[in-house]
């Protein structure tokens, strides 16, 4: 711009000069951020990692104890989840790239879906509680699988959609030609060939719905014991974390940074998973 | 609007066909259009759910339960006025501390980073997003407010002149957990979301205009200032939504640090509460019908503010690019 070529030249390279440690700054609070939360799980969590942790149920205060019930219970949660969630999520983001690309309720239902991938995870605690908690009379893990299979559906349907529509044109032509229903083209060419796409999107929704505490509080509740039984309070790490950390023992809250480590290094190990999956993918293609 | 769907109308995507498929298509056809509509059913349930639910204590108290700041399980009487401008105003600080950094972020990656460490960088920033409300909850009561007490609450104290505005907004006791370290650990959880969205608004932007720019002597600030950020201008905004809508809806993180009181915060440092922390908080403690039916209201409330937010983000990104 004339304005700023007119400008004398020592106030434009100062700006330059600011503007850009700026933004090395900027990154800079990021990233030390990140290191400053990791050190503290690190730091506070690793101690109380022993064999325990894997074997024992919560304790009382006082006592000896792990998150066993916890850590089973959160597996099998997330695991439903993730099984419904996946079904519901292939299905449908197929139907939005495959048959509705152009339709009118195709784009209903896309931007509902956004709206319902970015939508408050407490909400969706509150909706699974009215619908499934509050008519049976009872917390159950059941129903916190189910709410965390509604904050997963939505992101598998995105990342789904997403993929497929990068498939070429011609995939799906050629397939055809070679006389094959539209079923088979998508599920042995379409589906075939965005199928590590399709398994980042699960493994994100995996990540995210693997640390969700809102939705799980007033679901699955919480439950001292070690139980199968999904019909009743299931414990999980997010709650326990919620539960024990804010309360005076010492035992509980070192527990709780135990947990909030186990968490997290499984959120980011599965995330990095995904990314590499990701890369791979764009490579080859 | 309304949506009429008899038979799912198969629009000819890519593969042209002549005929409508056999019958395993059309069933095929018919699963995947169930699975789209049960999202649709899902989050319709949701919204009417909020309604039926939070009924009791819309009827009751009507217009009032928006004005007043008033929670009083003992009474009954409960306005959510105090939530609301509690959940407004920490996420728009939060916002407003996120927002230069991320774009500072998202430039950093896309002009300045030197390529080797582009994707290591990126990837780190990345997964600060990644890093689960609760732990940064936890982190927040634990580590950040005991430090941020006496590295920046007490110093900002200190430097207030008596009677001056600066004294009124730092006033209350420096103890960590308040509105503004909700903000900033707000600001810390969005902060990757906004970067992210950024950085890919800023790639879409053709080198050539950009090398333009350069050509005719530009520094990276005049380039970044007079062409990027025009070009993604839509996007960007959209983008800041985005994050402005989950530092609305975000539950546990807050819950943990924001102290916790009804009523209005009265400074920056003042205890204060979220909808979603007071929902966090005494759902499963609720007293009574109607305290469950305030709370649900709260829900209900939160719901519209965060749809309006994400569907003008959706939008104004959807305008910009197809992100």
């Amino acid at each position: 711009m004339s304005m700023a070529a007119a400008a004398p030249r020592l106030s434009r390279r100062l700006g330059e000069i600011v503007f850009l440690s700026a933004c090395w700054v900027a990154t800079g609070v990021a990233l030390v951020a990140l290191a400053a939360i990791l050190w503290s799980l690190l730091t506070k969590g690793v101690g109380g990692l022993d064999l325990n942790v894997f074997t024992k149920s919560t304790p009382a205060p006082g006592n000896e104890g792990g998150l066993l019930n916890a850590i089973l219970g959160s597996v099998m949660m997330c695991v439903l989840a993730m099984i419904g969630a996946a079904l519901v999520g292939f299905l449908a983001g197929t139907w939005l790239s495959e048959f509705a690309r152009d339709s009118r309720y195709g784009k209903v239902v896309r931007f509902l879906n956004d709206v319902l991938l970015s939508a408050p995870s407490i909400l969706v605690g509150l909706f699974v509680y009215e619908i499934l908690v509050a008519p049976l009379k009872g917390f159950s893990g059941f129903a916190g699988a189910v709410a965390l299979g509604l904050i997963a559906a939505p992101v598998i349907t995105r990342t789904t959609e997403d993929v497929l529509r990068l498939q070429p044109t011609a995939l799906r032509e050629a397939s055809v030609a070679l006389g094959a229903p539209v079923w088979r083209t998508i599920f042995t060419v379409i589906w075939k060939s965005a199928r590590s796409g399709m398994l980042t999107g699960a493994l994100l929704a995996f990540a995210r719905i693997s640390g969700e505490t809102a939705p799980l509080l007033f679901t699955a509740l919480n439950n001292q014991f070690l139980s199968l039984d999904l019909t009743k309070p299931t414990a999980n790490l997010p709650v326990v974390i919620a539960n024990f950390a804010l309360t005076a023992y010492d035992d509980w809250r070192r527990l709780a940074w135990t947990a909030a480590l186990l968490i997290t290094a499984t959120v980011l190990v599965v995330t990095m998973l995904a990314r590499i999956l990701l890369r791979g993918n764009t490579r080859s293609s | 609007m309304s949506v009429t769907v008899d038979v799912p109308v198969a629009v000819p995507a890519a593969p042209p066909r002549s005929a409508r498929g056999t019958g395993w298509d059309r069933a095929f056809e018919i699963l995947c259009f169930s699975a789209a509509t049960l999202l649709l059913t899902a989050l319709g349930g949701l919204v009417i759910s909020l309604v039926i639910g939070g009924w009791p204590a819309l009827s009751k108290f009507g217009f009032a339960f928006f004005t007043s700041a008033e929670w009083d399980p003992v009474q009954e009487v409960y306005g959510a006025a105090g939530a609301i401008v509690g959940t407004v105003v920490s996420a728009g600080l939060a916002l407003l501390l996120a927002l230069p950094l991320a774009f500072g972020i998202a430039i950093f990656l896309v002009e300045l980073c030197p390529p080797i460490l582009r994707r290591t960088i990126g990837t780190a920033v990345e997964l600060l997003a990644g890093i689960p409300s609760i732990v940064y909850g936890m982190w927040g009561l634990f580590v950040f407010a005991p430090w941020f007490a006496k590295h920046v609450q007490m110093p900002m104290m200190m430097s207030a002149k008596p009677g001056s505005l600066w004294e009124k907004l730092t006033a209350g006791i420096p103890n960590g957990a308040g509105i503004f370290t909700a903000s900033v650990i707000l600001a810390i959880m969005i902060l990757p979301f906004i970067a992210a969205t950024m950085r890919e608004l800023l790639m879409t932007i053709p080198a050539t205009v950009r090398e333009s720019a350069y050509g005719l002597g530009s520094t990276t600030f005049e380039v970044i200032r007079n062409v990027s950020l025009p070009y993604v201008r839509t996007g960007a905004i959209g983008a800041v939504m985005l994050g402005l809508g989950r530092a609305l809806g975000e539950t546990m993180a807050v819950t943990f640090v924001i102290g916790n009181a009804h009523g209005f915060p009265t400074s920056l440092f003042s205890p204060g509460s979220t909808i979603a922390s007071t929902i966090a908080n005494e759902f499963t403690e609720a007293t009574g019908e109607l305290h469950l039916a305030a709370l649900i209201s709260l829900g209900l409330v939160l719901f519209v503010i965060t749809f309006t937010v994400l569907a003008l983000a959706r939008l104004l990104i959807g305008r910009q690019q197809n992100l």
